[in-house]
């Protein structure tokens, strides 16, 4: 029920933002559009907390905002890398273990390693995530295991 | 005033942006293999998509349009990591190795690839 609500309010916030028109009419559009996507997601069976993992809403942008500052900063060394030629990468393909105990935790883990310039996660083999490294300093980035430790804060 | 400030902070925004969309596309050409090159695109859809996107958000001012970009740029990095991790994968399971001596070792069904480009 909790998930079921919290999918019908982020539904209509949607629509609201898309729709700039708000009249009687269009508004029970809404709502008669929002009833259908919950009921239909029902019976597809994925309004549960892996869908929607509210646990994680209020610990989120914490992270959101530290995952920023890294993106920030791996996109400014990727860039330097490419002005300096291919000379100045040295890529390479490591193994790290996901520590979450949960699914979701490993995909916002392995998203996070994607989502940053220098290193992306090419496959997921049990909690282990191969990654592929642009250069030695990426690697050592990603070996410091400071992400894997927020993500595992994050899935609390 | 205020105007022009933010005027010039959206310009700067947009090209900041415009330079790392620009450097991710050289990349993209410079660098010698598929894995290596995924890295390059993805400055393109990260800062760069994020700068030109803040840039336009400073035009829009406080607005219904300043909410479909905020949506805009959560749709455009996740979509982007989502796409460079499909790619990679792909890229694995049809037999491409990255350029890597201890990779290649492990995994002794994987023939290797060099691309002399």
């Amino acid at each position: 029920m909790r998930h079921a609500l919290a999918l019908s309010l982020l539904l209509s916030c949607f629509w609201l933002v898309n729709s700039g028109h708000y009249t009687p009419l269009i508004l029970s559009f809404m709502v008669a559009s929002v009833f259908f996507v919950v009921v239909l997601s029902h019976a597809m069976d994925v309004v549960d907390g892996e869908a929607q993992p509210l646990h994680i809403t209020f610990r989120l942008p914490v992270y959101v905002i530290w995952l920023a500052k890294e993106v920030f900063l791996a996109n400014i060394a990727v860039a330097a890398c490419v002005w300096r030629g291919p000379g100045s990468i040295s890529p390479r393909t490591i193994r790290v273990r996901a520590s979450q105990n949960t699914d979701v935790g490993v995909v916002i883990y392995a998203n996070s390693i994607t989502l940053t310039p220098g290193t992306v996660s090419i496959d997921l083999e049990g909690k282990d995530i191969v990654v592929h490294a642009l250069t030695e300093a990426a690697e050592a980035d990603l070996l410091t295991g400071e992400m894997d430790r927020r993500v595992c804060r994050v899935e609390g | 005033m205020i105007d022009m400030l933010l005027d010039i902070l959206s310009w700067g925004l947009l090209i900041s942006g415009a330079f790392f969309c620009l450097t991710g596309g050289i990349g993209l050409i410079r660098f010698p293999e598929f894995f290596s090159r995924i890295h390059a695109a993805s400055l393109t859809d990260t800062l760069g998509a994020s700068l030109i996107l803040m840039g336009l958000m400073f035009q829009a001012g406080i607005s219904l349009t300043l909410a479909k970009l905020i949506m805009i740029m959560i749709l455009s990095l996740i979509a982007g990591t989502t796409a460079s991790h499909a790619m990679a994968k792909a890229a694995l399971k049809s037999g491409m190795c990255p350029l890597d001596q201890a990779a290649l070792s492990r995994r002794p069904e994987v023939k290797s690839y060099t691309d002399k480009t």
